[in-house]
């Protein structure tokens, strides 16, 4: 970046053939993302957003009616229930998948720590078989009569709950599924790990501080960038929860997991409702929006960037 | 006995106290993680050895962990009843197309943004990553409208064509790569009569294997993943990929959770395989975007 906004500052005057012809070409080389993102974003969003204006099967009958569909979805019994069902996984995922990579990051920085490329390694693991191969495991995984899970709780005198097929534990089960694939999160974490200065930590010491001071001052302020962009990226992938919900429980037991997506899924493409389903993606998509926003907004009060960093 | 084994192992912590106070973070450290790394073993172990087990082995508790003998008919069986070969086939065809789709649209884009001076480039790098965090449903109906409209569902044509449109997370990691390689290479082969797309056909993408490597095993995964993509636009089982098909083996009556667990392995080990010989481009992935995200 610096080198090229140096080259371009150093001769300016010199806007010749050479310079048009480079202009052309950068259009010509991104052309591929821009006519993908008029298209398929851009033009797909702006269908989308008129879509929830009509009732619509998308084949034979195509009816305008204004606002209806969004009056509807607010007394949609079955849509509240998504949302509280969505809102409930947001807020026990997002936190204890953040945290349990974290924690994890931390213990495989460690400098007395063997083997720490085998951890590393199997930690990730779950993280690259997600979706459906995960969901068909953890269906058994979590069997109440002759699951892994309530076996090992055996072990230790718990008598396990009836997991996905209990109203009260199927969130919690996905939470526990989501926790366990959290592996991206953990590497990027390591990264952001490594790439902290020793000499600040050396400097620290010799200044007396601790190592709970040095987490609370060094670690954590130098790790906010990553902690930052995992929270965001957690969060967004959090609100879109589907195919163990579809997989596992098709939305059961007695809605208890029918999340927002799924909700529109059965909406759009079962039930051939594409105008309210648009008006499901719509909510969705301001809520994630508003989310994300709020998190980008508080993230001058927590997050420390080096200068450098700075964009 | 035990008074004498505690007094003798209390002589040996006196004698060796300093090197036990080395040691002993490092086993506190290891086995902490080695006790951790089950959980996240288990379920695969599991897996595997319920996918080898024959009927009699497969719902009982305590789970036997080592079948008595190697049930080969739990992938036998199900390879007859549905067309899991063809899946694969399908899902092979799916990811050499998105593959290579995604290798050359994104570095041509991020070539562009990289590389060339336009007006509105930093505006729209600025949307490009916006649309990072666009969630996809939105989009979702328009595109299946559109892709229904001229007849290609029910293919793999709308899960393949939509990746020759550079995605913004390659182009963002391919970017932050050739913005680190020396412009000089550039300027001397355009000294030397090379055109611009020589330099990113000749110069550029040679030099960018790591980042170009750690765009296709991402690629390759998603796509191998992919799960709901496959869900809205095929109906026809043949044409399904393996995610999509591995829905079929899910079965709550009768549970042939041996049967299951066998394709549920055959789906994960072409990734397992992948992860285990391309593990660095995983890590550096995750370093190239991560640090600078």
């Amino acid at each position: 970046m610096a080198t090229s906004t140096a080259l371009a500052s150093g001769r300016p005057k010199r806007m010749s053939s050479r310079a048009r012809r480079r202009q052309i070409a950068g259009y010509l080389f991104i052309s591929p993302w821009v006519i993908g993102f008029l298209v398929f974003t851009v033009g797909a969003m702006l269908f989308s957003l008129g879509l929830t204006l009509f009732d619509t099967d998308l084949l034979t009958e195509t009816k305008f009616i204004g606002l209806k569909n969004f009056v509807q979805l607010s007394h949609d019994r079955l849509f509240l229930k998504s949302l509280s069902v969505t809102g409930y996984y947001v807020l026990l995922a997002v936190p204890l998948q953040v945290l349990a990579a974290l924690l994890i990051a931390l213990m495989l920085n460690n400098r007395k720590i063997a083997l720490v490329g085998v951890w590393r390694t199997l930690y990730y693991m779950p993280s690259i078989v997600s979706g459906i191969a995960v969901s068909m495991l953890w269906m058994w995984m979590l069997n109440p009569d002759f699951g892994l899970f309530n076996y090992l709780l055996s072990l230790v005198g718990i008598q396990g709950p009836r997991w996905i097929y209990s109203e009260q534990w199927a969130i919690p089960s996905f939470v526990i599924m989501g926790v366990w694939a959290a592996g991206s999160n953990m590497l990027l974490y390591l990264a952001g790990l490594q790439s902290i200065p020793t000499p600040l930590y050396e400097a620290a010491s010799i200044d007396g501080a601790g190592s709970w001071s040095r987490f609370w001052r060094i670690t954590l302020p130098m790790l906010s960038p990553t902690l930052f962009f995992n929270l965001v990226m957690t969060l967004i992938g959090a609100f879109q929860v589907f195919t163990q919900a579809f997989v596992m429980t098709n939305g059961g037991p007695n809605n208890a997991t029918l999340t927002m997506v799924l909700y529109l899924y059965r909406k759009g493409f079962e039930q051939l409702h594409f105008g309210y389903a648009s008006a499901v993606a719509w909510v969705l998509f301001v809520i994630i929006m508003a989310f994300t926003l709020l998190v980008f907004r508080s993230s001058t009060a927590w997050v420390y960037y080096e200068g450098e960093l700075r964009r | 006995m035990t008074a004498a084994s505690a007094s003798l192992s209390a002589r040996a912590v006196r004698t060796h106290r300093p090197r036990l106070r080395r040691i002993a973070p490092w086993v506190f450290w290891t086995l902490l993680a080695g006790l951790g790394s089950i959980i996240f073993v288990l379920p695969f172990v599991w897996m595997v050895s319920t996918g080898f087990k024959p009927r009699w082995e497969q719902l009982v508790m305590p789970p036997v962990w080592i079948p008595s003998r190697i049930e080969w008919s739990n992938f036998t069986e199900p390879l007859h009843r549905q067309p899991v070969l063809q899946w694969y086939k399908n899902t092979l065809i799916l990811v050499c197309f998105n593959v290579f789709g995604a290798l050359l649209s994104s570095s041509l884009v991020a070539y562009g943004f990289a590389r060339m001076q336009f007006k509105g480039r930093n505006l729209l790098f600025m949307i490009l990553l916006a649309t990072m965090m666009l969630p996809g449903q939105v989009t979702l109906i328009p595109i299946y409208y559109f892709f229904s409209r001229i007849h290609w569902t029910d293919s793999l044509r709308p899960l393949i064509v939509p990746s020759y449109f550079a995605a913004p997370y390659y182009v963002f990691l391919l970017r932050q790569f050739f913005m680190g390689i020396s412009t000089e290479m550039d300027d001397a082969a355009e000294i030397d009569g090379c055109n611009l797309f020589d330099i990113y056909w000749r110069i550029i993408l040679p030099m960018s294997l790591p980042a170009l490597g750690v765009v296709a095993i991402t690629e390759f995964t998603w796509n191998w993943n992919d799960f709901f993509g496959p869900l809205i636009y095929i109906n026809t089982p043949v044409k399904f990929t393996i995610a999509a098909g591995l829905r079929l083996f899910q079965t709550r009556a009768d549970p042939q959770i041996g049967q299951t667990m066998a394709m549920t392995f055959l789906s994960v080990l072409p990734l397992l395989v992948v992860f285990y010989s391309a593990q660095r481009y995983f890590i550096q992935g995750i370093v190239i975007s991560g640090v600078k995200g």
